[in-house]
């Protein structure tokens, strides 16, 4: 944050030499000099220079949590598309539920919605994913939106200071993947605001002190409902 | 090739060019909602539309590479894009083309980082006035960084070519049909790296290497347009509110 203008690089953009810096996330080295080797934002912090992509799938992590959609169910198993590059593996072990063999459509089925965390990510990028953590469940009601994985930590905001920001101003319940889906539950005018305030945090996601910006804005709006 | 066709009057080409000028290119990026990545450009009189999709988890199976992903180019003239009606579906021209565009953009690719995966890159072609492989392949570049998609530089192609015993940039269509020998090159900007060569007619050695450089050259401008077009596009993003 101590810059004080954003630079946009694109693939193969020269962005330092070894010597003087290292190469962080998004960049790779040739001979010495480091490139950008995505569309992404520059950022230089402390001695890595990195690049913040601005588009793309989801890298799912370990330890991430999701939201969900099942595309398939199998045997014993179910087949969950995280908004990356792969399905994820949801095995009937790792669900609360105590599900009989072949009985998995009875539990999920095509279409439906889970809050889940990132269990293992081999190195063949083969996903798994797991039900069994506190405050994991399958989706019932409300509404997911997508926005861009790389605005994520924005709308989450340093230690959760956004995310309990729109909690308290809107009475929604709301979980944000890590995968950019963001389920949102409450009344129709408490669902809409966060919308627009989630829209509006991307769009200015790279103004300086926004939490603060957007709490004035709920504030306001707020007001005006009651 | 005898032909009663001027290609040539007072050092001017028969739309107006000069030998080693490129025709007008625009480039526009991000036109289609659905695709992760897409571009539309316009090189002279051709209309190219590129969507990208992926990575995913490429299908059939078989195809899947557990070591990296595998890039699917499918280049395709549409019915109405040449004088007479184009039958619609892959004939040997265009499989050809697709599998020498995928083999150009893999090369660029950071293929490593998503193995079993694909890459699809959809490349159609509107309207076509010589060069579509060329327009295909830079607006197939682009498309590519829109999609967010890890590349160690962003290629670009131009063609050069012989017509009426002089070596020129960037064929149109007549001297396309009429000329000599058609050279359409795609390189790596960066590194100068060669991702593809081919060659239509006859060259001698000394105008093979002439109408190579001048092709390199129109590269380097047509690179410039590119990444001008890309930054332009999200410049915004960088803007502080």
């Amino acid at each position: 944050m101590t810059q004080e203008k954003r630079e946009i690089v694109i693939p193969s953009q020269l962005l330092g030499d070894i010597k003087n810096i290292k190469a962080g996330k998004g960049t790779f080295v040739e001979n010495g000099k480091i490139y950008s080797e995505i569309l992404g934002i520059l950022n230089n912090s402390s001695d890595y220079v990195n690049v913040i992509p601005i588009k793309g799938r989801y890298d799912p992590v370990e330890n991430d949590f999701v939201v969900g959609i099942v595309e398939e169910a199998m045997a014993s198993s179910w087949l969950v598309n995280i908004n990356a590059a792969y399905p994820a593996l949801l095995h009937v072990t790792e669900v609360p539920w105590d599900v009989e063999f072949g009985e998995t459509e009875k539990f999920l089925n095509h279409g439906d919605c889970v809050m889940a965390k990132v269990s293992s990510v081999d190195q063949e990028k083969k996903l798994q994913i797991t039900l069994k953590d506190h405050n994991l469940y399958k989706i019932r009601g409300g509404l997911i939106i997508n926005v861009e994985p790389s605005k994520v930590p924005r709308i989450i905001g340093k230690k959760g200071s956004m995310i309990a920001l729109l909690k308290k101003y809107t009475n929604c319940r709301i979980f944000v993947g890590q995968n950019g889906r963001i389920w949102i539950d409450g009344t129709s005018e408490g669902i809409n605001m966060v919308i627009n305030t989630i829209k509006k945090i991307e769009d200015e996601s790279l103004s300086f002190g926004l939490t603060n910006k957007i709490e004035d804005l709920l504030k306001k709006e707020t007001k005006d409902v009651h | 090739m005898n032909t009663d066709i001027k290609l040539f009057e007072k050092g001017k080409r028969i739309d107006g060019r000069k030998p080693e000028e490129l025709r007008k290119i625009k480039i526009e990026v991000g036109v289609l909602h659905r695709a992760d990545g897409s571009c539309y450009l316009e090189w002279g009189g051709n209309k190219v539309l590129v969507a990208v999709y992926g990575p995913r988890e490429a299908v059939p199976r078989h195809t899947q590479n557990p070591l990296r992903a595998i890039v699917n180019a499918r280049y395709n003239m549409a019915a109405f894009s040449v004088d007479d009606r184009k039958r619609p579906g892959p004939d040997r021209r265009s499989r050809e083309i697709s599998k020498v565009i995928s083999e150009a953009l893999e090369n660029v690719i950071l293929l490593e980082r998503f193995p079993r995966a694909s890459i699809d890159v959809n490349i159609e072609i509107l309207d076509a006035e010589a060069g579509t492989r060329c327009a295909g392949l830079t607006a197939a570049a682009v498309a590519l960084v829109d999609a967010g998609i890890p590349m160690r530089d962003i290629p670009v192609a131009c063609a050069a070519g012989k017509i009426e015993n002089q070596v020129v940039l960037d064929l149109g269509k007549d001297e396309d049909n009429f000329g000599d020998a058609d050279l359409p090159i795609a390189i790596s900007p960066r590194t100068g790296e060669v991702l593809l060569l081919q060659m239509d007619g006859h060259l001698t050695q000394e105008e093979f290497e002439k109408a190579f450089d001048l092709a390199v050259k129109g590269c380097y401008t047509i690179a410039e347009i590119q990444k001008e077009t890309i930054l332009k596009k999200y410049q915004s993003f960088a803007e502080v509110k």
